[in-house]
């Protein structure tokens, strides 16, 4: 009998149940791992992502299970150990995570982004760059206010990031420089992403006036076959020349956009388009999940990254609309403002939220595809604002 | 003060690398804007270069001008979209459009088709 009462007892020790009362954090990380799964199941908050990650959350702060080791990375960081030992000595969680510090998801999910983007707006509308360029605002307001807030150089640069509004580029620069903070800035990014149909509107309405919101611009000129699959080619060429650090990520953002284009690699195109873009994901969502580990992700550093993300997003779409505002008035009404809030990558999210203004204002309004040109130049000029911020703190 | 803290670099490094930074974003893409610029003029001249030559050889012979046919349009025009609406609903809208536009339904391309409920 006492042998039947020593078995039980031992199981319960053994058990997360008899730890998960231990330590609150953990039950508050549950709480939180559920919330986001809520966000993403009902509310359809980037569900994708948000539902791998908020799954991640929950695995690694079940006690007991140790699935992740947030220990064993800070040994990886510090080069005391090395992948070998992560893969002798890790928990699932910690093996799919190399994938992330490696830099490997981020850029095979650009693969992806690459074949699924129409560069067409961009090439029939160069100026769009500019609006693209204006967009990264963000970036640098909030990698100035983090500084004030007491983060140091690395970690204020990632958390600057999150205003690219690109989730990937935000893993990547994030891993690289201040990997301890990965889980509160890639859960701010696409959270933000998520709710950028809430967070630009106001920005846009009381930036622009009726008049310019009403705009109609040009048809677009068609763009030929051959200038699509000449684009990639010349953007790898020139901006991982320019800017080496983002050869990994601009390198595949353009292999998967010459995949589409060239139209003899259909099948790889469908493959970085579908099935490799969903498994990825998967990886992705969940290893960055893993990181939120309640000990180092429930601090006032978390509440601050939240703050700033929303900051970066918001000075982000202001930097586009402004610089909107000046084309508007340079090519005598022309261009409509409201697609510089389009520059914030976040695509197409943030390029139908221009659309759905536009049209708010002159139903007769299609500003979609003028503000696709923006948008897709964003996700260039948040990877240039990442290799940037790599080559200088990396 | 709560909000100023020590980082590793001040405040007014941390201006001087934004000042630097977004200045290096829009010299790129300003770069990129140039040479995608350049890529359409140029391709834009080939075209133009193109249809010239072609057109040399064909004013030779100089044939008594035909009363030219409409050549047909292509078999498909893009692939369209079903929201909640049954393959032969479809087919029949397309017919009445195409019908009631006057037009071939090949010559028309129509995006998707979705019941409004």
């Amino acid at each position: 009998m006492s042998s039947v009462i020593d078995i039980l007892s031992n199981l319960w020790f053994d058990s997360g149940f008899s730890n998960l009362f231990t330590d609150w954090r953990s039950l508050v990380m549950i709480v939180v791992a559920c919330g986001l799964l809520y966000l993403g199941i009902v509310k359809k908050f980037e569900p994708l992502l948000l539902v791998g990650i908020a799954f991640g959350t929950l695995l690694t702060n079940l006690p007991g299970a140790g699935l992740y080791h947030p220990e064993l990375w800070d040994e990886v960081i510090a080069h005391t150990k090395g992948y070998g030992d992560v893969l002798r000595e890790g928990g699932l969680l910690d093996i799919l995570y190399i994938g992330v510090k490696a830099g490997i998801y981020p850029s095979l999910i650009f693969l992806g982004v690459g074949a699924m983007t129409d560069f067409g707006p961009l090439l029939s509308n160069p100026k769009s760059l500019l609006l693209g360029s204006a967009a990264q605002l963000g970036v640098y307001c909030a990698f100035i206010l983090a500084i004030l807030l007491g983060f140091t150089g690395n970690q204020a640069a990632s958390i600057g990031i999150i205003g690219g509004a690109d989730g990937p580029t935000a893993i990547f620069l994030t891993s690289k420089l201040a990997p301890e903070l990965l889980g509160a800035i890639a859960i701010a990014a696409y959270s933000y992403m998520a709710l950028i149909p809430l967070i630009q509107p106001p920005i846009m309405r009381a930036l622009t006036t009726k008049k310019e919101r009403e705009t109609k611009m040009e048809q677009l000129r068609p763009v030929s076959k051959a200038e699509k699959i000449v684009f990639p080619i010349i953007v790898a060429i020139f901006v991982i020349l320019l800017l080496p650090s983002t050869a990994p990520l601009i390198g595949c953002l353009m292999l998967g956009n010459l995949f589409r284009e060239c139209g003899v690699t259909d099948r790889l195109s469908d493959t970085a388009q579908n099935a490799l873009m969903n498994i990825v994901t998967i990886f992705l969502g969940v290893s960055v999940g893993a990181t939120t580990v309640a000990a180092r992700f429930l601090t006032f550093d978390t509440l601050k990254i939240v703050l700033l993300g929303l900051l970066a997003f918001c000075f982000s779409t202001v930097g586009g609309l402004l610089l909107g505002k000046v084309m508007y008035k340079v090519t005598k009404g022309k261009i409509n403002p409201l697609i510089g809030s389009a520059g914030v990558s976040a695509v197409p999210m943030a390029a139908r939220v221009s659309q759905v203004e536009g049209q708010k204002a002159n139903p007769s309004n299609f500003l979609l595809m003028h503000a696709m040109g923006p948008n897709v130049a964003g996700v260039i000029g948040s990877a240039v604002a990442a290799g940037f911020l790599l080559a200088l703190f990396g | 003060m709560f909000f100023i803290l020590k980082s590793d670099i001040s405040i007014l490094e941390a201006l001087g690398y934004s000042l630097l930074g977004i200045a290096i974003v829009f010299a790129a893409l300003l770069l990129l804007m140039a040479i995608i610029k350049i890529q359409s003029a140029l391709m834009s001249k080939g075209k133009e270069k193109k249809p010239a030559a072609a057109a040399a050889p064909a004013a030779a012979p100089a044939p008594a001008a035909p009363a030219q046919a409409k050549p047909a349009a292509p078999g498909s025009a893009g692939e369209i979209k079903l929201y909640d609406v049954p393959d032969k609903t479809a087919a029949m809208i397309m017919a009445i459009v195409a019908d009631t536009l006057k037009k071939p339904l090949n010559e028309l391309r129509f995006k998707s088709i979705k019941e409004v409920k």
